[in-house]
């Protein structure tokens, strides 16, 4: 398995029931190609949690998952209002989650610090207005 | 414990995992919050919680969750149920309260796993 392979969802706007699908349909994928369970689980809540963030601050986007040889690269992109303040997002406990969000179970202020937590890079690229791009990186056993 | 037993110490229904109900779980983590789910469970089997959509189907599914119990009588709608059987999460459904669902499972010998720090 020399090549990468690539993997693009769209994660619609404003559909919370629909969201997490692109992270199972790539659960499923790494399973079936045989990566580690502990890699997977990984990838699988990091990815969650960023896909959530798409559709509850941003109105949705695109999701790119890269399997390489040495890592897997996902990066997920949108057009929502961009993240004023990386450092203070970056802090557990911080949301902006309106409470209509809290009341489905989300916006407790821990999905990106999870995010770190999880990932061997975490790369957050945001523009007042423009949108956010985060980049997250799992680094595959070399054996 | 096995899935089966869940079922019956809480007195519940077995929505979805008739075929699965064997499984053995030993260790549950409850929570109403979906955030706090993914930030602090580890390898906890069980899910009690009072939430009910299907981002609940969904945190379990990748949290390696094998069964959800429902507290307070919630019932999952249709598309859950499918989400859940596709997934193999069995989902039980209680009439008791949070704390008393905790409890009776805890008598019974299911534990919280490790300590958070
Ligand atoms: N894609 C995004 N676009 C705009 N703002 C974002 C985006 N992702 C995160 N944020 C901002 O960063 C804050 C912190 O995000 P984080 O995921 O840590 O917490 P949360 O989503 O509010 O709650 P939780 O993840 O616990 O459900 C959010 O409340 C929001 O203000
Ligand atoms: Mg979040």
């Amino acid at each position: 398995m020399n090549d990468k392979i690539t993997m693009h969802y769209q994660v619609p706007a404003d559909d919370f029931t629909r969201a997490g699908e692109a992270s199972s349909s790539v659960k499923s994928k790494l399973k079936m190609m045989g990566v580690k369970p502990e890699i997977i689980r990984k990838v699988a809540i990091a990815m969650y949690e960023g896909e959530i963030n798409m559709v509850i601050h941003a109105s949705g986007g695109t999701i790119d998952v890269t399997v390489s040889q040495e890592e897997i690269t996902i990066v997920l992109k949108d057009q929502g209002p961009g993240i004023e303040d990386i450092d203070q997002a970056m802090r557990a406990g911080f949301s902006t989650a309106p409470d209509n969000i809290r009341a489905l179970g989300f916006g407790a202020g821990m999905g990106l610090p999870n995010m770190k937590k999880y990932t061997d890079e975490l790369i957050i690229d945001s523009e007042i207005g423009k949108g956010t791009t985060v980049t997250m990186k799992v680094k595959l056993p070399t054996d | 414990m096995t899935i089966k037993d869940i079922k019956e110490i809480l007195g519940g229904k077995l929505i979805v995992g008739e075929e699965w109900s064997d499984r053995e779980v030993h260790t549950a983590c409850g929570a109403d919050m979906m955030s706090d789910v993914l930030a602090f469970m580890k390898d906890q089997s069980v899910l009690l919680t009072g939430l009910c959509n299907l981002q609940v189907i969904r945190t379990a599914e990748m949290m390696d969750v094998v069964c959800i119990v429902f507290v307070r009588g919630k019932m999952p709608d249709e598309t859950m149920i499918q989400v859940a059987k596709e997934r193999e999460i069995a989902l039980i459904t209680t009439g008791h309260r949070m704390f008393s669902a905790c409890g009776m499972l805890y008598e019974k010998g299911l534990r919280g796993g490790a300590t958070y720090k």
